[in-house]
């Protein structure tokens, strides 16, 4: 259960035997070439040599290896907000979420002696805390699966859509300038079902391809192909009342 | 083709997996129906605007929970990273 619940007593730093140290490495990482974004590592960056570390986090990732308590902490304080809202994204659980993001800092914490500094401390953690959430999704038991039917679009006997679909607001993109219309797109892909969300997660927000995905979760690409389609559906009509004419 | 027969084939069009021949059929549909045209730009706008709202990474407003950063902070510390 979640080691850091607000109902449990007595939280206990958990061991975390999955992660091994320097597991998550740009080094070994560029070795095994090809699973660029699994481990966490930044390797378009790495490649491209065009993100480096910003004086901050220099001085930070000195402290860290120098063994620095005060370090540690400010990494700590610093990432965790980000790291858990993606962790929750992904699991959309708030102990697992803290538990992945325990079992992320400790997992980077290992891997620092490897850790380049060519990608950012802050991309590098957060790609960390997302194998994190997926290998916890991964062990998770699945619990009841939400249908994603009824947010899919309805046809006639005829194949017509029953809904018809009507265009949106021309300024859609750019009322997500306002943070209101952000958390609105982001509370309708929470509410996707898991299998689904997770896959529209790694495919349009993270940027995978199909093929990763589908070894990321476990899964054929078909499986990736068909869920994507159906959760941009789902989506997509969770979106239509805000953003269809000038509802945003 | 239908509407529903051009909807289950959107993403496989939208990443050019179409052969020519049923390329050429979906077009023509989308040619004559406004409403599948109307469907294919939400569902594009959907991707756009899900990517768009996510990759703003603000930082929450919220602090970060104390007894999840302790318990890291101990869970560090027993590892011995720390001096």
């Amino acid at each position: 259960m979640g080691i850091a619940t607000e109902s449990s007593a007595g939280i206990k730093p958990r061991a975390c035997p999955r992660f091994r140290a320097g597991h998550y490495t740009e080094q070994k990482h560029a070795v095994r070439g090809g699973r660029r974004w699994r481990e966490g590592a930044d390797m378009d960056d790495v490649s491209r040599n065009i993100v480096s570390l910003d004086d901050g986090e220099a001085d930070l990732l000195a402290a860290l290896r120098a063994g620095e308590p005060s370090a540690y902490e400010e990494t700590v304080r610093r990432y965790t907000p980000r790291l858990l809202a993606t962790a929750r994204r992904i699991l959309g659980n708030e102990d697992d979420a803290q538990d992945a993001v325990q079992d992320a800092f400790l997992s980077a914490f290992r891997g620092l002696d490897q850790f380049a500094g060519q990608s950012k401390l802050a991309t590098w953690l957060h790609r960390i805390a997302v194998n994190a959430a997926l290998l916890k999704l991964r062990h998770r038991r699945q619990a009841h699966e939400q249908s994603i039917d009824p947010l899919l679009p309805r046809f006639s006997s005829d194949g017509h859509q029953v809904e018809p679909a009507a265009p949106w607001d021309s300024a859609a993109e750019r009322v997500l300038e306002r943070k209101e219309t952000r958390d609105v797109v982001r509370r309708a892909i929470d509410d996707l079902p898991e299998n689904y969300r997770t896959v529209l997660l790694l495919r349009d927000i993270e940027g995978l391809d199909t093929e990763e995905t589908a070894k990321q979760l476990g899964v054929s690409e078909g499986t990736v192909k068909t869920r994507l389609h159906r959760a941009r559906q789902a989506l997509r009509t969770l979106l239509d009342p805000h953003f269809r004419g000038d509802g945003a | 083709m239908t509407c529903q027969e051009l909807i289950d084939f959107l993403l496989a069009y939208l990443d050019e997996e179409l052969m020519a021949e049923p390329r050429q059929v979906f077009e023509e549909h989308l040619h004559l129906c406004p409403e599948c045209v109307h469907y294919l730009e939400t569902y594009r706008l959907t991707v756009r605007i899900s990517r768009l709202a996510c990759e703003v990474r603000e930082e929450p407003c919220e602090e970060p929970p104390e007894r999840l950063v302790r318990a890291i902070l101990v869970a560090v510390q027993g590892e011995g990273r720390t001096k």
